[in-house]
């Protein structure tokens, strides 16, 4: 049976990982590599790589980034982050990304996504869109959640499905940091409604707020960052309380 | 030993040069007929659509060089997609190596299948060490019907061909190169063929 994903996020800053992070042996809390490699190791089943760097000159870290994390990595990886060109994409695909994710640039230009997907298939594209409820609405934002668009979410989910985004990346920026659970009743009308996978990111705060976004939410995966980060749960332990809850999810014997 | 990866249009030719590599393996990139049908190994990748990938093949005149070849020859995703028969995906006949249709999951449940699933009914020396229902990772919107050269079983939609073998031709649906230390032992198993 297909299992539910669990997907850490790590945020890159310079080529680094930002927000620190205290693996016990990790001898170096800020290489994104080694940082994978352990994600990889306790049983993540997909990593997300999000660049936060501000500069175009260092962004072209990323790619040198991309390299290494392929050649350690054995599970598939997203990156994400001021992607807003076919040449962009292909320089971290080449590099060894499984998957890339646009945000702004989908929704400055959404012709971007059946480019994408003409050029390289819909399996690696994957559109992240930052929700916020405005009066009543669902509303992309972008920038970080901090500007509102004219889209709404739901009629913007279906377009970009329709222009061939294989995946969609669905952060309730109201629920963000929360830790009061993921938007489950959102996530849920979008994931029946479209028929790629969606991942349910923003507000995961224990155990059970997985188990909710993969039952009532109808998400094919969920992303968090800073509880795995901080290790306030772990992968291993999130997995097997999964499996507890019968929900499908992959252990290695 | 030599092992080659067929190289064309496909997108995961970087990660299986890593997977290799992790193995301890320095693959070589060819689309030469000479370089390929001398290595001991030969790995023919996969991450598209299929018309297109034929179309290029053909182009090359790789299609007879594969289907011809005779040491052992390993096809994932999309490879193991195009050493069948004819595949749904824009009606395209393919190189015929398995005879077996490729068809379209049935929208029942998500298209294309992304992510974590299982191997059953291991039937080969491919899977060796392997303990049944190990998950592997796989992204696919089609499948090769099961048949009497179905080497693993896996049920997405419906019961489908996770691998196939006929003579020296081996191929996995899923991606052995992202599937953790279970796909790693399946490239090593191939090598070890």
């Amino acid at each position: 049976m297909l299992t539910k994903r669990i997907i850490p996020c790590l945020d890159i800053k310079d080529g680094r990982t930002v927000k620190g992070v205290n693996f016990v042996g990790l001898r170096d809390a800020g290489d994104p590599v080694e940082l994978a490699a352990r994600y990889a190791e306790e049983g993540a089943d997909e990593l997300v790589f999000l660049d936060i760097t501000a500069t175009v000159e260092k962004r072209k870290t990323l790619v040198d980034l991309v390299r290494h994390v392929a050649a350690e990595i054995n599970i598939p990886f997203t990156v994400g982050g001021g992607i807003s060109s076919v040449e962009d994409v292909s320089a971290l695909l080449n590099a060894g990304a499984d998957k890339i994710s646009i945000n702004s640039s989908a929704v400055k230009r959404p012709g971007l996504i059946n480019e994408l997907a003409l050029e390289f298939g819909s399996q690696c594209v994957v559109v992240a869109i930052d929700t916020r409820h405005v009066h009543d609405e669902h509303i992309v934002h972008v920038r970080g959640g901090r500007t509102p668009t004219e889209l709404r979410t739901i009629p913007w989910a279906r377009e970009v499905e329709q222009r061939g985004a294989g995946e969609i990346l669905l952060t309730s920026m109201d629920h963000d940091g929360t830790k009061a659970g993921f938007a489950n009743e959102l996530t849920s009308e979008i994931s029946g409604m479209l028929s790629i996978p969606v991942i349910a990111s923003g507000g995961a705060g224990n155990m059970e707020h997985f188990v909710d976004t993969f039952t009532a939410g109808k998400a094919d995966a969920a992303l968090a960052a800073s509880i795995f980060h901080f290790k306030e749960i772990g992968v291993p332990d999130l997995k097997q309380f999964l499996k507890d809850k019968s929900i499908p999810i992959r252990i290695e014997q | 030993m030599s092992v080659v990866i067929i190289n064309y249009n496909a997108g995961n030719v970087q990660s299986v040069t890593y997977a290799l590599q992790r193995l301890g393996v320095t693959p070589v990139l060819s689309d030469e007929e000479e370089v390929i049908r001398s290595a001991d190994r030969v790995i023919f990748p996969g991450v598209g659509e299929a018309s297109t990938a034929m179309r290029f093949l053909k182009e090359r005149r790789l299609d007879r060089v594969i289907k011809d070849l005779r040491q052992p020859v390993f096809g994932v995703c999309l490879g193991l997609q195009l050493m069948c028969r004819h595949s749904e995906e824009n009606d395209t006949d393919c190189l015929g190596i398995f005879d077996i249709e490729v068809k379209k999951f049935e929208p029942k449940l998500k298209v294309p299948q992304m992510g974590w699933n299982t191997l059953t009914q291991m039937n080969s020396p491919l899977f060796k060490g392997i303990a049944e229902e190990s998950y592997v990772y796989f992204v696919h919107s089609y499948y090769a019907e099961l048949s009497d050269q179905t080497i693993a079983n896996t049920d997405y939609v419906n019961s489908f061909s996770a691998a196939l073998h006929k003579d020296n031709f081996y191929a996995l649906q899923a991606h052995p190169e992202k599937s953790g230390k279970v796909g790693a032992k399946i490239i090593e198993n191939f090598l070890d063929l």
